[in-house]
């Protein structure tokens, strides 16, 4: 860990207009992602500027029939809400599925949308690493990569986002409330809120230097069965290997976006068309174009495999 | 006192204290957090920081190594490298140094420690050191060394009896299958970590250690000064598993970083740097052939392995249990060696069983099914009560068939079904056995008593305590043979200072340990006799008194004059020659397996041992079910993944490295069968720690293959391996 100064800002503006004009400065939160990897000196902040206490962290209902979720609501707050579990239960159930009741305590619903990846390799500073130090190369692709992205990567980085929450917002078309580092706001629909890798893996989102997420609000309720089926090794406390967030409706229709298989939440809108059709056919145009790995080929089985059993579920 | 005749009656065999159960007696320290582990010892409290850098590459060596930035950092005070370190050799049971440098033998091998006034001044100017490598080409894929790898060295390697090639190709039905386990890592919870200080020329250490006596020796060895100015201790140890054997590179870079500031020195190894600097459970290739008549004898029992390590490293002995387990006139074992430059392969838990029976006892799975008979007949059926090479050596104790037929019985085995036909829902539910089998060793083991006027027996051993429960075996024995109640003994551990003992390790830990604690009382019970004038034949110890004919004297009046001490180790004849010594199971578990997803999830495990006396059935089902759980993680997630461009296990975190979870785990019974063994020591116990996991993984596999029909050779058994074979789903 290289050593840092720390200030606390005063409002979400102030730490937007700190970040944005400090070298090097970044926000903290919950932390429970940012100083693991500060510790590691995969991140090396000189400045951290607390977000903490700036009242980011109520959840009200929005005049357009939906929920604004402020930035620093924390994970376990955020799936034990009664609006939430009542009218967005894909989220609470992705929440729970994701960490420990320990780190979901800390996370905040900001951060957790800007987890970075468990690759392995971006973990090792000794390896080389397209995400972590640009130009450097890719050590994942014909390396370990199991757990690696099927789709939506590049020759540059095959990281998966690792965000269980995130997926459900995708599903869900939350959109990202910003301020920036001069005080403009603006509201990101999720779907272009995590870019893909291309050429730049080390750019992972739409924010801009300094921006700070305020809030996420999740529009009206579109009622529907919420299903997130996470499938992993173990039972508990594990990345997806492949997950499923999928609203389905009583005729069939629904979305689906999936998780573990992409730099970012796959949701392929053109793809949920042919969910009244079944799994494999929508799973067939939602991973059109798939790159797979030797390694990890089998997600593609699975996800359709998975997504199936949503279906099943939704049907039951 | 030696053993070389079978044990008779003897004080233990009154069981008022030993064999009850008995919750841990430090229990209290450890749930309140005051036991002090190594790291957090108190008597150094000016001890400054150290922090570990490890070689970046697993094979060549450092071509320039610049300090400049890291010795100006803030706070620090020294660094130790190689070059500055002065002339070190290498411990008895270390494959590669310690500190490398120039020349790098594997990946995260330690290359330099800072030390500096905090942790994360140390660890900050620790990434500072800039290191130039020149790589060398190295050898990491066991699958490709396999061909050319020669038998190994050691004793044992290679076994024959009988005409093991003409049997298996006249014989009726036969198996031929080739299974591989991946490299494992110990895991343990309490990572290695030490304090060292000198006083001049005398080293004091606190470590977190399995064997002490051992470890002192291999410190004195590599810094080429005499043991006896070596003090180390290691009272409390949060796990080790074989991972802390020996010394390893904390240990020793805080002796040498302690010299180089002069200043005590503390040096824990951080998480991820564990699973490549220490040691690990090597990879095997495993190639088993058995024979069977119709009714299902075993006429031909072929085992080979294949495991790597570093030169001069040593063999995976994954044949261990296939030359004893089952009855066959004709066997062949072979052990075979590779060179690999991964990080060094050594002991973890049940070291040779664990994952040979992972093999062999699918392999006999595999035999059951093709011969149309039940897997747990298949293994009644072979029994031996001779060791199968040499016939005339019979087993101490041998209880495998009762083991198996009362398992079965609580188990309900008898509701399992053919493969793929039980469904509970979305899961496919199946079940599968295994024999448990792991040679049970005697060591010897020394322990001092002491015993004040107020009644109160101390007992020094250098016996450590790895989470397993000596601590109050010990005082279980102590009280028995003294005749007093627990709380009136004390026990201390884990110093050098303390007579040497068996160490824990092998699950020789218990029963020679406690063997030794015997040796030494039946010797303070003499002096004690003497002391109060009685004869010691006559004596009876028991209610906190001694009592001779009508005279019943406290058994504190004996030390009113002073202390008594007594001194004595328990030494062992040829018992475990003429017996052969061995300890038995049988596991049974039942998994369900999602239809659609084929995620495997264990419903229930069932492990009947059959281990000589159990001395405390807490501590002793507590050994079990985690040696049942670490079973389970080999069965279904723990690998060590090898990136085979560069030479180094990726996984290198417990987010990567997963082991099971409590919600893995929803359901564990042990049964322990009332037995005791007079050819194991006085104690007639044996060992169970290593038992629980023997086994396991084979009962896990052959369990998902009842439920899907879909078998798994190569572990861990992940829902990948099974998706194509499952049925369709839509």
């Amino acid at each position: 860990m290289k050593a840092f100064s720390y200030e606390r800002a005063h409002s979400p503006a102030e730490a937007a207009a700190i970040v944005g004009r400090t070298q090097g400065a970044r926000f903290i939160a919950g932390g429970t992602n940012l100083l693991d990897l500060m510790k590691l000196q995969i991140e090396t902040p000189t400045h951290l500027v607390d977000v903490n206490h700036l009242g980011l962290d109520k959840i009200e209902a929005t005049p357009e029939g939906g929920l604004r979720i402020g930035a620093l609501v924390r994970n376990t707050d955020l799936a034990a809400d009664r609006r939430v579990r009542k009218d967005y239960a894909l989220l609470s159930r992705a929440l729970v599925a994701g960490a420990s009741g320990q780190l979901r305590n800390k996370a905040t619903t900001a951060g957790n949308l800007l987890q970075r990846t468990r690759c392995p390799y971006f973990y090792d500073t000794n390896q080389p690493c397209n995400k972590r130090k640009p130009g450097s190369g890719c050590a994942a692709i014909g390396g370990i990569n199991r757990s690696l992205a099927v789709i939506g990567a590049s020759d540059a980085c095959i990281a998966t986002h690792p965000s269980d929450m995130a997926v459900a917002m995708r599903t869900l078309d939350a959109v990202v409330e910003t301020v920036r580092a001069d005080g403009a706001t603006r509201a990101i629909p999720i779907a272009e809120f995590h870019t893909l890798p291309g050429d730049t893996p080390n750019v992972e989102n739409s924010l801009a230097a300094g921006e700070l997420i305020t809030a996420v609000t999740l529009p009206r309720p579109i009622g529907g069965t919420h299903i997130y089926h996470k499938v992993r090794d173990r039972a508990s406390y594990a990345f997806a290997l492949v997950s499923v967030g999928a609203i389905l409706q009583k005729d069939g229709t629904g979305r689906v976006a999936f998780g573990g298989v992409a730099p970012r939440p796959w949701r392929i809108e053109a793809a949920e068309a042919a969910l009244a059709q079944g799994a494999k056919a929508a799973a067939a145009l939602a991973f059109a174009g798939a790159k797979p790995t030797e390694q990890n080929k089998f997600k593609l089985v699975l996800a359709e495999r998975t997504l199936a059993a949503a279906i099943a579920e939704a049907r039951a | 006192m030696k053993f070389d005749k079978p044990a008779g009656t003897n004080p233990i065999d009154q069981l008022k204290v030993v064999g009850k159960p008995t919750p841990r007696i430090d229990g209290p320290l450890k749930t309140s957090g005051t036991a002090p582990y190594a790291y957090e010892q108190r008597d150094t409290p000016n001890a400054a920081y150290g922090y570990i850098l490890g070689s970046a590459i697993a094979k060549g060596r450092i071509t320039g190594m610049a300090l400049g930035d890291a010795k100006a950092a803030p706070g620090v005070l020294a660094i130790v490298t190689a070059e500055n370190a002065g002339k070190l050799g290498k411990g008895n049971f270390n494959t590669a140094k310690l500190l490398g440098g120039p020349d790098i033998e594997h990946y995260h091998q330690a290359i330099a420690l800072v030390v500096a006034e905090s942790f994360e001044q140390a660890r900050a100017a620790a990434s500072l050191i800039r290191v130039d490598y020149a790589r060398d080409k190295g050898s990491f894929d066991l699958a490709a060394a396999k061909a050319s790898a020669p038998l190994a060295k050691e004793n044992g390697a290679e076994t024959k009896v009988g005409d093991f090639a003409g049997a298996f190709a006249a014989a009726p039905v036969q198996l031929d299958a080739t299974y591989t386990t991946p490299d494992h890592a110990h895991a343990m919870m309490e990572p290695h970590a030490s304090i060292a200080a000198w006083n001049g020329d005398q080293l004091d250490l606190w470590t977190s250690n399995q064997m002490i006596a051992w470890s002192v020796a291999d410190m004195a060895k590599t810094l080429g000064m005499p043991k006896e100015k070596i003090r180390m201790r290691s009272p409390f140890v949060g796990g080790g598993f074989g991972g802390k054997l020996f010394i390893r590179a904390d240990v020793l870079l805080a002796a040498l970083g302690a010299k180089a500031a002069n200043r005590a020195v503390k040096v824990a190894l951080p998480r991820p740097f564990i699973f490549n600097n220490t040691t690990h459970r090597p990879a095997t290739i495993q190639r088993i052939r058995l024979g069977a008549t119709r009714d299902g004898k075993l006429t031909a029992i072929g085992h080979e392995s294949w495991s790597g390590d570093l030169p001069n490293g040593g063999p995976e002995g994954a044949t261990a249990q296939t030359k004893l387990l089952y009855a066959g006139a004709n066997r062949m074992t072979g052990l075979h060696l590779a060179v690999l430059d991964l990080p060094e392969g050594n002991a973890m838990r049940a070291p040779g069983e664990a994952p040979g029976l992972m093999a062999l006892e699918v392999a006999m799975d595999e035999l059951a099914e093709k011969l149309g008979i039940d897997p747990v007949d298949l293994r009644v059926i072979n029994d031996t009560q001779v060791d199968p090479e040499n016939p005339s050596r019979p087993y101490s104790q041998r209880q495998l068939n009762a083991c198996l037929k009362i398992g079965a019985d609580k188990f309900g085995w008898a509701k399992r079904a053919r493969p793929g036909k039980v469904r509970d829902g979305r899961w496919l539910v199946g079940m599968g056995v295994a024999a448990a089998f792991r040679n049970n060793l005697v060591m010897k083991s020394a322990a001092r008593v002491r015993l004040n006027a107020q009644g109160v027996v101390t007992v020094e051993t250098d016996m450590t305590d790895i989470g397993t429960g000596t601590y109050t075996i010990v005082a279980q024995t102590a009280a028995e043979m003294l005749g007093v109640p627990l709380d009136k003994v004390v026990v201390k551990l884990g110093d050098s200072s303390f007579p040497v003992s068996a160490g824990s390790g092998g699950q020789w830990g218990a029963n020679s340990a406690t063997a030794g604690v015997y040796a030494a009382c039946a010797k303070l019970r003499e002096a004690v006799a003497q002391k109060l004038g009685v004869n010691s034949a006559d004596a009876v110890f028991a209610g906190g008194k001694v009592k001779s004919g009508k005279r019943a004297v406290p058994l504190g009046e004996a030390a009113k004059n002073g202390e008594i001490v007594a001194e004595d180790a328990m030494e062992y004849g040829d018992l475990t020659k003429k017996y052969q010594q061995s300890t038995f199971g049988a596991h049974f578990v039942e998994v369900g397996v999602d239809a659609a997803t084929a995620e495997i999830r264990i419903r229930r495990m069932l492990a009947v041992c059959a281990a000589g006396r159990i001395l405390n059935p807490v501590s002793a089902r507590s050994q079990v079910i985690g040696a049942m759980t670490m079973g389970a993680g080999a069965a279904l997630m723990e690998e060590l993944a090898v990136d085979k461009r560069f030479g180094f296990f990726v996984n290198h975190d417990l987010a990567g490295y997963e082991v099971p979870v409590h919600a893995d785990m929803p359901h564990q019974e042990v049964i322990f069968l009332d037995e005791t063994d007079p050819m194991s020591s006085p104690m007639k116990a044996k060992g169970v720690g290593e038992l629980g996991i023997c086994g396991v993984g084979a009962a896990v596999a052959n369990a998902i293959y009842n439920a899907t029909g879909v078998r798994v050779r190569d572990y861990p058994v992940t829902l990948d391996k099974l998706l194509e074979g499952m049925p369709e789903y839509a």
